[in-house]
């Protein structure tokens, strides 16, 4: 058993825990931390395979950025545990016997159709200059694209969650 | 050295739990980062298939997966604060009126 093996169940198994603790809490701030515990396992299993800058980003950008704005939103709301509704006799019936069903069809498909050849740890160069490169000639338009998507949905966010406009007459609208 | 499969199965897995935390969570902070880890494991299958084929595109294209993500993280929080504001309420079921 090679030590990259090691490294990847290793990694695999925080990712596995951290998902199923995820659908196992109740409370929303408990899932936020198993989701970044998810993220933090993922950049590693990023830099198994020679991803080094989608690593770092992983951990800025994932863990850092977006979990803390999930973070901040459950404080906000004061989010409390999750209400238990009925749960739908036919929804468990079908669904448990189909999810077994699905994920062991496509588990097996997976493991013997896909070929057995390894994937070397740091085959390929996934440093930041390579990258950019490629971002920056071949990805430029979908690279400008996506600076204007952020830009509508800073606009976006802003108008959504601002205070409730108010009407040219002054008043509050509700 | 880990077999290509390997990934793609812990690739599918995180993706299984997020659509099954999307269906059965009701909690609407907790569909969303359901969502998260969805992405997440399209993210590691795209990185996993770039390792296989040598090709650097995969790499970006989780770039752009995160991009979008966080595009969708600070409208759909945002979405989340206004329902709250007009609901007070985060659970799904109750939020069942297209209009107040």
């Amino acid at each position: 058993m090679s030590v990259h093996l090691i490294l990847f169940l290793a990694f695999g198994a925080v990712c596995v825990a951290g998902a199923v603790n995820l659908l196992a809490q109740r409370h929303p701030i408990n899932g936020a931390l198993s989701l970044i515990a998810v993220m933090a396992a993922l950049a590693g299993e990023y830099l198994l395979l020679g991803a080094e800058f989608v690593a770092a980003v992983q951990v800025i950008v994932y863990a850092g950025a977006i979990m803390v704005l999930f973070v901040f939103t459950i404080m906000l709301l004061n989010a409390g545990v999750e209400e238990r509704t009925k749960d739908s006799r036919v929804a468990i019936l079908l669904g448990v016997p189909g999810v077994l069903l699905g994920g062991v069809l496509v588990g097996w498909v997976v493991l013997r159709h896909s070929g057995t050849e390894a994937v070397p740890a740091g085959a390929l160069p996934g440093d930041p200059a390579t990258i950019g490169q490629l971002l920056f000639h071949e990805f430029l338009l979908p690279f400008e694209i996506t600076s204007v998507l952020i830009l509508i949905a800073i606009m976006g966010a802003v108008v959504l969650a601002g205070k409730p406009a108010t009407s040219p007459a002054g008043k509050v609208e509700e | 050295m880990v077999p290509l499969s390997y990934y793609l199965v812990l690739s599918g897995f995180l993706f299984a739990c997020g659509v099954a935390g999307f269906l059965i969570k009701r909690n609407i902070i907790t569909i969303f980062m359901s969502i998260e880890l969805m992405l997440n494991g399209v993210n590691l299958s795209f990185v996993a298939f770039a390792a296989h084929w040598h090709v650097l595109a995969g790499q970006v294209f989780v770039f752009f997966v995160m991009v979008v993500a966080a595009a969708e993280a600070a409208v759909g929080l945002a979405i989340i604060i206004s329902v709250y504001r007009t609901r007070e309420t985060l659970n799904v079921d109750r939020v069942n009126l297209l209009k107040l």
